[in-house]
């Protein structure tokens, strides 16, 4: 069953798939349309997946660095950052990079471990992609508006609200 | 002092809000205990042995008397009835009831107070000296530094879940009493040989399991890149701190792994890409958070001696509880929280009440919270310092004790934290029983005494002149004592003497290690002076020289 996730404030439905998952499953990943190759795959097979004929993303573990990315980052429309759990917090930098540094404007998605407490942090990071758990998809949205303003610049990309500051 | 503007009200409310609907869902179960455990402890909240314990922040360290007020309403009114000041200028209350905690904060909100950041992985409150502002030879005050920190940390999107918590001092003067060599980063106001006053950055500070001085990271940074500077400290920290271990998580092993040279090459190849970002701090900026820090009207006056010809009492208090006052005819009066009978550094609804009347009649309506657990009122007329002692002397406040043996720092210990393997608080009142004589506590001079329930070092042992830890050996709370520690500009870490030993032995054997010093010290060296000249061997060798009588 696709997944559903918050994207720009909407609830939709995944339009894309994981590379890992359909290798489990036996699918086919040469006709998938849009497909998310994990970081380390994509080194190891750089041309083989640089030559898939349809939308390609990645997906960072907390400890990838994104200065691997920086020169192939125009050929990914996604990237997608893991974290594991509620404490790990490197995939909040990798996305401020990201957007800020290797000047990313595709979807920056969170992935793994994602709550609605989060969001709000996460969309400051320039995230605008959330895999929630379902539950939360549709209350989740009132997050964004946890705070009216900022006491830091950071990039707010995902908030898609200008918060006040001095 | 600070005070809030629109921006900085809303936020915090908007902060308690968030807090409330995340208490609800948590009692809802709607949120697990993991899951609530992570935002609570960003609200200060821990559920501790007894009861949740709430740390509330005291931005470094400074108070007005209404916020005072308050705090000792909410111990009256949620709490049994007092609040304890700990060793990072916050105040713990630890007896209030998970569901009352959102009203509690609100109830904080109404004079700008919070518990944000208080504890988890993030940014801690920023602390600093406690006499800045007044202190006679400050090069520049650090407090408007540490209002521009508290700003920048404050609900700081990429720094909100760190490998582990991470602790800022910012000092302005060549006496260090913020502890700032034993911080994450320490940020001490400098000048360069141009004149210009800029900032000496440390890193890799720390007690706990494994403590660390901080080491120099730059020498000088010019002052409109502190932000961009501690981004780059936390951002190389945030993705290369260890998050493998709990115990090795802190920056100071990252700094000790890749070594200071290594660590600076990173934080200065970041900080290159990010200098002259948003980050960087305008001379508008500063000169607005200057203005929150205005001197007092002060009367002019001349330098008095209110002492003379007053009874030892006072004089005795007016020796060891008021320090120097860089505008004259004023003076700094300590309130000492550390009597026998009482843990250190707490305080009664009573007294903080009374202690911001008295702010209000003597020193601006300004109270401000010290590293070693005591309050003080900086701006006090000397002429005056006669009548508040008496009235702090009628309520018990009068100790007159500040910076000598029973000025100890004691975390709460085994009877309130979980976390302990002793108790400290009995070991408190046995040592201040045992040092009842004044004249011999005197005759001591200056000595620090520290002491932490457990290797967390809550009550910073390690840098005690005399540092004692509760250990667990076989289900029975031992000490192990330590000398030689220093917490101020010529930091060190004590050496522990030798075998703990029992709660019961802990006086006598501090006892001994005053004797050797007494005998051996040389003019008018203080005690850690004399460890430092003769190191260990003759203190340990008396310690353990015949077992202390039953």
């Amino acid at each position: 069953m696709p997944r559903q996730l918050l994207r720009n404030g909407q609830v939709v439905t995944d339009d894309w798939r994981y590379l890992l998952e359909l290798e489990a499953a036996g699918v086919d990943t040469a006709i998938v349309p849009a497909l998310i190759v994990p970081l380390a795959r994509w080194t190891s097979e750089r041309d083989h997946w640089a030559a898939h004929p349809g939308r390609l993303g990645v997906v960072l573990q907390p400890a990838d660095k994104v200065e691997q990315l920086g020169d192939v980052i125009e050929r990914f429309d996604l990237i997608a950052a893991e974290f594991p759990g509620p404490t790990d917090g490197r995939g909040y930098t990798q996305g401020r990079l990201l957007r800020e540094r290797y000047r990313f404007s595709g979807e920056l998605r969170a992935a793994g471990y994602v709550r609605r407490d989060q969001l709000f942090y996460l969309a400051r990071c320039g995230f605008n992609s959330f895999e929630l758990p379902d539950d939360q998809l549709a209350t989740a949205m009132t997050a964004f508006e946890t705070f009216s303003a900022e006491y830091q610049p950071s990039n707010d990309e995902g908030l898609r609200r200008t918060l006040e500051h001095r | 002092m600070y005070r809030y503007d629109a921006m900085d009200k809303r936020l915090v409310d908007e902060r308690v809000a968030e807090f409330r609907d995340q208490t609800r869902r948590f009692l809802a179960g709607e949120l697990s205990d993991e899951e609530f455990k992570h935002l609570r402890l960003r609200n200060g909240l821990y559920l501790q042995t007894h009861a949740p314990m709430l740390r509330v922040a005291i931005p470094y360290g400074l108070l007005s008397s209404a916020q005072l007020r308050m705090l000792g309403s909410i111990a009256r009114r949620y709490d049994r009835g007092y609040g304890h000041f700990t060793t990072r200028q916050n105040i713990q209350y630890n007896w209030p009831a998970l569901e009352t905690v959102p009203d509690i904060l609100a109830e904080l909100a109404t004079v700008e107070m919070h518990a944000i950041q208080t504890s988890g992985n993030c940014i801690r409150n920023t602390t600093s000296d406690h006499l800045a502002g007044v202190t006679p030879n400050e090069l520049e005050d650090p407090r408007p530094w540490c209002e521009i920190i508290r700003q920048w940390s404050t609900f700081h999107p990429e720094f909100n879940y760190l490998p582990r918590k991470f602790k800022i001092a910012v000092t302005g003067a060549p006496q260090d009493r913020a502890a700032s060599l034993v911080h994450d980063v320490g940020v001490h106001i400098v000048k360069n040989a141009e004149g210009e006053v800029g900032f000496e950055i440390l890193a890799g500070g720390g007690l706990g399991r494994t403590p660390i001085i901080g080491q120099v990271v730059r020498d000088f940074l010019p002052r409109e890149h502190l932000l961009s500077y501690l981004e780059a400290v936390l951002r190389v920290y945030n993705l290369e701190g260890r998050r493998d271990n709990l115990t090795k998580a802190r920056i100071k092993i990252l700094v000790k792994s890749l070594g200071v040279e290594e660590f600076k090459k990173r934080v200065e190849a970041e900080w290159e890409l990010i200098k002259d970002s948003a980050l960087r701090v305008d001379e508008a900026q500063v000169a607005r958070m200057r203005s929150h820090f205005n001197p007092p009207p002060y009367k002019t006056l001349a330098d008095s001696e209110p002492a003379a010809g007053k009874d030892a009492a006072f004089r005795a208090w007016y020796r060891y509880n008021t320090a120097a006052h860089k505008v004259p005819g004023y003076r700094v009066a300590y309130i000492s929280l550390k009597k026998a009978d009482v843990a250190p550094g707490d305080a009664t609804d009573a007294q903080m009440e009374l202690i911001a009347d008295l702010a209000d009649r003597y020193s601006f309506g300004e109270i401000r919270v010290t590293h070693t657990q005591n309050l003080l009122l900086a701006d006090v007329e000397q002429e005056r310092t006669f009548e508040l002692w008496q009235t702090l002397a009628a309520h018990g406040l009068a100790t007159p004790n500040i910076g000598t043996l029973t000025d100890m720092i004691c975390c709460p210990g085994l009877d309130f934290c979980s976390l302990a393997n002793a108790s400290s608080i009995d070991v408190a009142k046995l040592i201040n029983d045992r040092f009842d004589d004044y004249d011999y506590v005197y005759d001591l001079g200056e000595l620090d005494v520290k002491m932490s329930g457990c290797m967390n070092a809550c009550g910073h042992h390690h840098v005690g002149n005399i540092g004692i830890l509760g250990v667990d050996k076989g289900g029975e709370a031992w000490y192990q004592v330590t000398i030689g520690g220093a917490a101020g500009a010529d930091a060190s870490l004590g050496t522990v003497i030798g075998p703990s030993v029992r709660k019961a032995d802990v006086p006598e054997t501090i006892a001994r290690l005053l004797a050797v010093y007494v005998e051996q010290r040389e003019g008018d060296e203080r005690f850690l002076d004399t460890v430092r000249r003769l190191g260990v061997k003759p203190f340990k060798e008396r310690v353990y020289a015949t077992p202390v009588a039953a």
